[in-house]
């Protein structure tokens, strides 16, 4: 390059620029239209079309809520009221199903004297809930949190205190095993901790329950599982399956990633064999086979037992979404944590899990909705789900006889308003939780 | 490549008589491949040491080994009189003699600069969380980034990420400092900040074993340069020495390359 050359494009600037804000005007609701629902000839065909399906739907659908119903004692009395006040030929919904019945769908034959008692557990919930879920409660709510489970049992079954108490026993003294051994051997410590709980619970919890029990009954009125319907019965199914198969699937997964031979086998094994078979297969199980397996005389109430199931058949897919969240870590993270001196399960709880999980939220979160959605499968081992269940047991009287559609809504809203609320926790918790600012 | 201004005196500096860690014999393969051979190599306490050797070499194999990131196959390592071996005790014994630096840094992303010092010494030397905060910030006022302790990592630029990356090693008092490359994930401004928070660590004593191709740093700081290619030691020397006076062959090769003439 000559030298004139160099000279033709010297430039220098002598003030410079001031921050300006953007330009305005690049908004407002008929620029929005034009970019979004007609921005080509392709595009405002499909607009058009959409816009004509909506109309099919909305005609047939309006006038069916406008005329709705929420006052009458039978169906054909919901039919009278309709025709004389729209006329002979026009549709409506009855809703006075659900305003008659809506007990029924929330609390199948719970008895309706104790309805307070899972009314309870449920507010109850939410307290136990808070701290684990919202980073401002005070820490020490955990202690109920972890009681929760046995109150809510409890509360739900009723019986004799000592049954969860003792059930709670188990864990405490498994707990103890544990922290005498983690110092020294934290593999054997986590072994020895599950023996002891699992001799306790198949051994020992009986005969001291009982002694205990001889001496003060500590009872409420106990209710008996074919009373639970509705959604009594998902939520407790739902809650339960979702509070045990997260700690489970981490577990697994961790599993599955493990350098020993045998607990990834095992890993493995259980989580191919699970995905492999449908929920209903595991259900079936719950409600027949396991009786087989189980010693004679031993009566496990079949919520438990699908409580199981359901957490097992969850905890695998909840293993493989962690798994990928494993996987998506960079293995230097691994190595700082190695060379810093953190031990495996140090690494473990405060690296590689918060940022695995974090990672892993939408995917959890959509193996919760499902599991919660799954619940009404139960109706195939005999248990009153809200959807068909207690539906047709609604239908099966003379006064409902023939409705249709309004239950299935009522039902639905209600599952829909639970899982949008995990939908919208879990994008509250991915915000949070957000730290690349780049 | 100048990226030091300042000469460090680092005559005065005396290295003792005292090992810190004694390689012999040492090998190790990657499946079939012989990565590392007959490795021998003795560190006193207070020496500098630069690793350099074309990309492959075995550089960072070899340093890992020292902390048993890797695993050597035959040989020995001894770190400040404990043997690597199989046995955790000791493998827990020597990372928290010895501290590492990383080419990438790898900061905890989800913890603050704070909570990235502190974990450590918090787990694992047990030591109460004021006094892991304390001796936190003064190792973060040490490379000059205290004002950022509660800031996460991505919200810090690669020098800055890098000089925590030091202050979080050095927050576990090690003994020993290994650096594996720490300024080639820099753009060429930040490099000089980060050499410089070498500098005055090397000035204070330290132990440092340091793979760079910072052939400035080097010069003012090592007190020997190990030349290593495919996987074995070609070459020891002063700096001094090997850069004016390379033996092998292949050490001019090398450098005639890093120094782009
Ligand atoms: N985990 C591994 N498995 C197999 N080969 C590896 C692994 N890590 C490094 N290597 C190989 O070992 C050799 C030395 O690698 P490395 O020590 O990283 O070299 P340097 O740091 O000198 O560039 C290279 O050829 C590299 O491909
Ligand atoms: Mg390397």
């Amino acid at each position: 390059m000559s030298d004139t050359d160099a000279q033709s494009v010297f430039f220098m600037r002598d003030t410079m620029l001031p921050q300006v804000p953007p330009p305005a005007g690049q908004s407002g609701p008929v620029r929005w239209l034009r970019e979004n629902l007609f921005s080509g000839w392709f595009n405002t065909i499909l607009t058009i079309c959409g816009l004509i399906a909506l109309y099919f739907l909305l005609r047939g659908l309006l006038p069916w809520f406008a005329h709705s119903v929420w006052t009458a004692d039978t169906l054909s009395e919901c039919r009278q009221i309709i025709a004389a006040k729209w006329g002979p030929d026009a549709t409506g919904a009855c809703f006075a199903v659900v305003r008659e019945r809506w007990t029924q769908w929330l609390f199948g034959f719970y008895p309706r004297h104790l309805y307070w008692r899972p009314v309870l557990t449920l507010v109850l919930m939410f307290v136990a809930m808070a701290p684990v879920l919202f980073p401002g409660v005070p820490r020490k709510l955990m202690i109920f949190s972890a009681i929760y489970p046995f109150l809510g049992f409890w509360l739900l079954w009723g019986g004799s205190a000592w049954v969860p108490l003792g059930g709670m026993a188990g864990f405490v003294l498994g707990y103890i095993a544990w922290r005498v051994l983690r110092e020294n051997r934290p593999l054997v410590g986590i072994l020895v901790a599950v023996v002891i709980a699992l001799l306790w619970w198949l051994l020992l919890a009986g005969p001291v329950i009982d002694l205990f029990r001889s001496i003060a009954p500590l009872a409420i009125e106990s209710v008996r599982s074919d009373r639970f319907g509705g959604f009594v019965l998902s939520l407790t199914i739902g809650v339960a399956a979702i509070a045990i198969s997260l700690p489970l699937g981490i577990a697994l997964a961790l599993g599955r990633q493990s350098d020993m031979f045998l607990i990834k086998t095992l890993s493995v094994g259980f989580i191919e064999f699970i995905r492999g078979v449908p929920l209903i297969t595991l259900l079936f199980t719950a409600s027949l086979l396991l009786n087989y397996f189980l010693p004679p005389g031993t009566n496990f109430d079949i919520i438990l037992r699908v409580i199981i199931m359901v957490s097992l058949f969850a905890a695998a897919y909840i293993a493989e979404v962690i798994r990928g969240g494993l996987a998506a870590l960079p293995r230097g993270q691994y190595e700082a944590a190695d060379s810093l001196g953190l031990d495996y399960f140090q690494a473990q709880r405060l690296i590689v899990l918060p940022q695995a999980l974090k990672i892993s939220i939408p995917g959890i979160v959509s193996v919760f909705i499902g599991l919660f959605k799954d619940t009404t499968l139960v109706i195939f081992v005999g248990l009153l789900d809200p959807l068909k269940g207690i539906t047709d047991a609604v239908r099966a009287s003379i006064d409902w006889k023939g409705i249709y559609w309004e239950p299935y809504i009522f039902v639905g809203s209600i599952f829909f308003l639970f899982c949008f609320g995990m939908s919208r926790y879990s994008m509250y918790l991915e915000r949070r939780l957000k730290r690349d600012h780049r | 490549m100048e990226t030091i201004e300042r000469a460090p005196d680092m005559s005065h500096m005396q290295v003792s008589d005292e090992i810190a860690i004694q390689i012999r014999d040492m090998n190790k393969w990657y499946g079939t491949f012989h990565v590392l051979r007959d490795i021998n190599m003795t560190v006193n306490r207070g020496e500098r040491i630069v690793v350099c050797g074309p990309s492959g070499s075995g550089k960072s194999t070899l340093i890992r080994c020292i902390n048993r990131l890797e695993e050597h196959q035959a040989g020995q390592i001894i770190v400040d009189g404990t043997e690597l071996t199989s046995d955790l005790k000791n493998i827990d014994k020597v990372r928290s003699e010895v501290g590492m630096v990383f080419q990438h840094f790898n900061l905890f992303p989800h913890l603050t600069i704070l909570e990235n010092c502190t974990l450590a010494p918090i787990w694992v030397r047990k030591v109460p969380k004021a006094e892991a905060d304390a001796t936190a910030m003064h190792f973060l006022e040490k490379v000059k980034i205290p004002d950022q302790a509660h800031k996460y990592p991505g919200q810090l630029s690669g020098g800055q990420q890098q000089r925590v990356a030091i202050a979080r090693s050095l927050c576990m008092k090690p003994r020993i400092m290994l650096f594996d490359e720490p300024t080639s994930a820099l753009d060429p401004e930040m490099i000089k900040e980060v050499l410089d928070t070498m500098i005055s660590l090397a000035e204070e004593g330290m132990t440092m074993i340091c793979v760079t191709h910072e052939m400035g740093f080097a010069q003012a700081v090592a007190n020997r340069v190990v030349f290593m290619d495919q996987g074995q030691i070609v070459e020891q020397n002063t700096p001094r020495e090997f850069f004016n006076n390379p033996q092998s062959e292949r050490s001019r090769t090398f450098l005639s390359q890093i120094l782009g003439h």
